[in-house]
Formats: structure tokens, C-alpha cells, sequence
């Protein structure tokens, strides 16, 4: 279990618990936050659950792999720490992780 | 009443009728939901059926749209294993199977599609599946591994999908398709012979051009197949996939206009402006492509359920998306943007024999779809290509020496 906290483009913040194994994504889903639109359910097929990892927290997310770095590549409003939340899986040691949403997902 | 207040009530509970009900509440609607459902559990994705939770990679639990208590918590009346009857569209209600009568200010009709049955002897044997719901793929799951036999009639992308997650179960696996080739109503030839040929490599069996005359067992559980010219295969279980018809026999009988799906419009609104519709049981404008169509996909539920909650919010509709698909077979992953109407000319990028390569399908100057196995930037340009109409130039195109970006510069 770690809380994590969906930072919107227009700033809202939504703070929820999110059990470990689950991806960064699925924890925006099952809490119905608003600005992660994840249409291919996790399936790194999509890049509509684009979200922006605070620098404090990029190694402990884990690397990209060549599918997330390629998807994001073609993404828009991709920044250095862009990330497909679908790829990071959730655990223990992401507690207190902050990532933020881009202005759109398509 | 302001709409915000409206009592909406959601037939069907699947992919497009709970994540309705999500964008309503996400977009500030305040009124009574009531989603109706006839399978026993809540919303969830459908996809990972025939692939990631077939092989055991992924659990009932990653697969709902939101935790149980989601509903309660969101003053959504969520009724499972219930059967929407008919509607009143003069009285504003609707009958489900219970003898309830359930009153709406809104309607959403997201009722999805079924799997076609074969009229064949033997289609009611057990052990002869279909892939829709949880439940058919638990009836699947148990029926794959090792020394077991399944045949799988129709290659489409649910039989390859399960074919594959079948080889890796362990299983044998034998596909028969009534046409010359798989795929064949959905992907061009040079698609179809790749995945044929990787299919074969991991060890699936193909029997092209073959008609089934009839399943045939043993104390109700099917045994064989018996093929038009004679011959027989043995088999533990039979999937059927053969596509699916939707579920607009409700929306019929309400008067609502039907044509192979209940026609909506960009709105996901049927021509009763109380009443919407969305998912695999509409027939929906595509307005990149000038025509209606029905879709049966995930990116499809979920545009329409996001039209659908901005047009009783009072929001400006969401601007249409390009038609997406994806599959997972093996290591392969095949992205599709955009449907390939009127296509004249097929560009093929990249090598098929290292299974990295996409294909183009142009009408003209203009990219109507693309068709990307493990090729993320020419799926990801593709689509934004056909959803821009640039001019593009097949010599570039085709040439794998100059990056996609360039390409659509």
C-alpha cells in the first residue's frame, strides 16, 4: 500500500491509498481521478495515461522500457520525466509518491 | 430540474456503462444513477480475457473498473444479474426482468454485443465456448493446459488471441476458418499471412477454407468436430469466434432506429433526445471517414461514454477520436488507427520477418489506417496523421531510413 497524491493540470489534488501490484494507473482508475484516461487498460498500447513524476521520485519508479520510452516519444507535452503511469507498479517504497497531469491525454 | 439533478439510468454494465457513470460523476453530475447489469459482478475490462488473465498474468481483482464499494460511495444504484425488459419512452420507464419498473430522466442504452452462434448440431454441448464475459473465460481457462485440445472456429482476433494464450498454456490448438485466409474480414492479406506464419511457429494449427458441419460428444460434452468434406478433429473444448451481434433488441422494441447497431450521433444521443446509446451496440458517425459504423472496442466505450456524459452535464462535446484497436499475441504487439475504407494502395514498412513493420492503407494522398506490429512510432504518427488529413508521400513512407517524425513533418 502506498498513498499517492494525482496532481490535475489545473491543480487539484487527489490523495488516495493505492495497494501495492496495482500500476500508478490503475490507482487513478479505481479512484475515478479525473485526467488519466487509460483506454488500452494498461496494455502499453495507448499513452493516454501520460503523467509527470516529481524528480525526487524517478529512480525509485523504475526504468522505462524501449515500448513506454517509444509510446512517450510520440506523446504530446512529453517533458524528461514523462512517464506512462501503466508501467509503474505500485509498492511499499512509493509512499508519498506525487505525479501530475498533462494538459490532455490525446 | 436542472440536468446536473437528472435521475439517469444505464442499461448494461459493462465497459461503457460503468465508465458512463464514472465521467458523469467525474463531470459534476449530482442526480441518481442507476446501472443495470446482467452479470453478476461490477464493471470490468474485457479485454485481458482472452489474453494477460487467460494466462494467468493478471487477477479477477485488476480487471473491475472500480472497487465494489465505488458505487455505494458514489450514489450509483448498481443492480447485477438483471435483465432490462423493455422501455417506456411515452412513460419514461423502464421494465426489468425483476417486474420493477425503473423511472429516468435520461436513458443510456449500453446493452454491447454478442457472440454469434453457429446453427450447427451440437452448438449446446458442453465444452463448446464462447469469449464475452468473465464468465466464459473462467469456463476457457479451465478447459486449456497441457494435453488438452482446443479448436477454435474463426480467425478473428479473439481466436488468435486465445490460440496463443493457449500455446502458452501449454495446450494444443488448432484454428479453422471458413475463409481462404484469417483475419480476412478485418486486416488486409499481408497482415493476415504474418500473423499466420507466427502463429505457426509457436505451434497453432490452421485449417483454411473449412466449413463445420457439427460438434460432436460424448455424455453432452463435445469431442469432435466433424468438417464438410468428412473428416473429423478431436478436441477437449471448442471456442467459437465468429463475431458478435449487438444487443439492440430493446432499443428496437422501443421504436428507437436500428441499422446493424442503434444509431446515434456524435453525442452518442439516439433520435429520442432522453435516450443515448453507446458501445458495441451502436451505429455511430465516424465523421474522419463520412459515414456510420459499428465499432466493438474499448477507445470506442469509452469515447462514447465520455459524449454521452458531456451531453447531459451540459459539456461541449469531447472532439471525435480516430477509431483505435490493439492486440497482444506472444511478444507481438499490433496497434491499429483509423479503418481502412476505400484504401487504394497498401504501403508496407519495415520487415515482416523481424516481426517489426507497419502497414499503411492510403486512399490517395491520405492515410486512412495503419496497421503496426511492435512499431509504437508508426502507430503513434499514423494515427495522428488521419486525424489531421495531411497529405502524405508513399516513397517516404516506405522508407524505414527516414523516421516517422520526418515523415509527417
Amino acid at each position: 500500500m502506498a498513498k499517492i497524491t494525482y496532481i490535475e493540470h489545473d491543480g487539484t489534488e487527489h490523495t488516495v491509498d493505492v495497494k501495492s501490484g496495482l500500476s500508478v494507473m490503475e490507482g487513478a482508475i479505481k479512484n475515478n481521478i479525473p485526467g488519466i484516461d487509460a483506454d488500452c487498460g494498461g496494455a502499453c498500447a495507448c499513452a493516454t495515461c501520460h503523467v509527470y513524476v516529481d524528480e525526487a521520485w524517478q529512480s525509485k519508479t523504475g526504468e522505462k522500457s524501449a515500448m513506454e520510452e517509444s509510446m512517450l516519444d510520440f506523446a504530446e507535452n512529453v517533458e524528461p520525466n514523462s512517464r506512462l503511469s501503466c508501467q509503474i507498479k505500485v509498492a511499499d517504497e512509493l509512499e508519498g509518491l506525487v505525479v501530475r497531469m498533462p494538459e490532455s491525454q490525446h | 430540474m436542472s440536468d446536473l439533478m437528472a435521475k439517469v439510468v444505464i442499461l448494461g454494465a459493462g465497459h461503457a456503462g460503468g465508465s458512463a457513470a464514472a465521467f458523469l460523476r467525474q463531470y459534476g453530475h449530482e442526480g441518481p444513477i442507476v446501472l443495470i447489469g446482467d452479470e453478476p459482478i461490477p464493471p470490468y475490462q474485457r479485454p485481458p480475457l482472452s489474453k494477460a488473465w487467460l494466462k494467468g498474468e493478471a487477477d479477477a481483482d485488476s480487471l473491475t473498473l472500480k472497487p465494489a464499494s465505488w458505487y455505494a460511495e458514489n450514489n450509483c444504484d448498481l443492480r447485477l444479474g438483471v435483465t432490462a425488459v423493455s422501455i417506456d419512452r411515452a412513460a419514461r420507464t423502464v421494465v426489468l426482468s425483476t417486474g420493477d419498473a425503473v423511472a429516468y430522466d435520461f436513458l443510456i442504452i449500453a446493452t454491447g454485443a454478442r457472440a454469434r452462434k453457429l446453427p450447427i448440431p451440437g452448438a449446446d454441448l458442453d465444452g463448446v465456448l464462447e469469449l464475452r464475459t468473465a464468465a466464459d473465460a473462467e469456463r476457457l481457462k479451465s478447459a486449456l493446459g497441457p494435453d488438452k485440445r482446443l479448436a477454435i472456429i474463426g480467425g478473428g482476433y479473439i481466436g488468435l488471441e486465445a490460440a496463443a494464450s493457449a500455446r502458452a498454456l501449454g495446450s494444443w490448438a488448432l484454428i479453422i476458418e471458413r475463409e481462404s485466409r484469417i483475419l480476412a474480414r478485418v486486416a488486409c492479406e499481408e497482415l493476415s499471412s504474418f500473423f499466420q506464419s507466427y502463429h505457426q511457429a509457436h505451434g497453432v494449427n490452421f485449417e483454411l477454407g473449412a466449413e463445420i458441419k457439427a460438434f460432436e460428444g460424448e455424455s453432452g460434452h463435445v469431442r469432435q468436430i466433424r468438417l464438410a468434406d468428412g473428416r473429423v478433429v478431436a478436441c477437449d473444448a471448442a471456442l467459437v469466434g465468429v463475431g458478435a451481434v449487438p444487443n439492440e433488441e430493446i432499443a428496437k422494441g422501443a421504436g428507437l432506429n436500428c441499422v446493424n447497431g442503434i444509431v446515434v450521433d456524435l453525442q452518442a444521443r439516439t433520435e429520442d433526445p432522453l435516450v443515448f446509446a453507446i458501445g458495441d451496440v451502436t451505429h455511430r458517425p465516424l465523421p474522419l471517414y463520412d459515414r456510420q459504423f459499428r465499432l466493438e472496442s474499448v477507445p470506442n466505450a469509452l469515447e462514447q461514454a465520455k459524449q454521452v456524459a458531456c451531453a447531459i452535464t451540459g459539456r461541449p462535446s469531447p472532439s471525435p477520436e480516430v477509431p483505435w484497436f490493439w492486440s497482444d499475441q506472444y511478444d507481438l504487439k499490433l496497434q491499429i488507427a483509423g479503418m481502412p475504407f476505400d484504401a487504394d494502395t497498401i504501403i508496407v514498412r519495415g520487415d515482416p520477418a523481424a516481426a517489426k513493420f507497419a502497414i499503411f492503407h492510403l486512399k490517395g494522398d491520405q492515410l486512412q489506417a495503419v496497421e503496426a506490429v511492435n512499431a509504437p512510432p508508426e502507430f503513434m504518427m499514423g494515427k495522428q496523421l488521419i486525424a489531421s488529413r495531411k497529405p502524405v508521400s508513399r516513397e517516404r513512407l516506405a522508407d524505414t531510413s527516414i523516421s516517422m517524425k520526418e515523415v509527417a513533418a
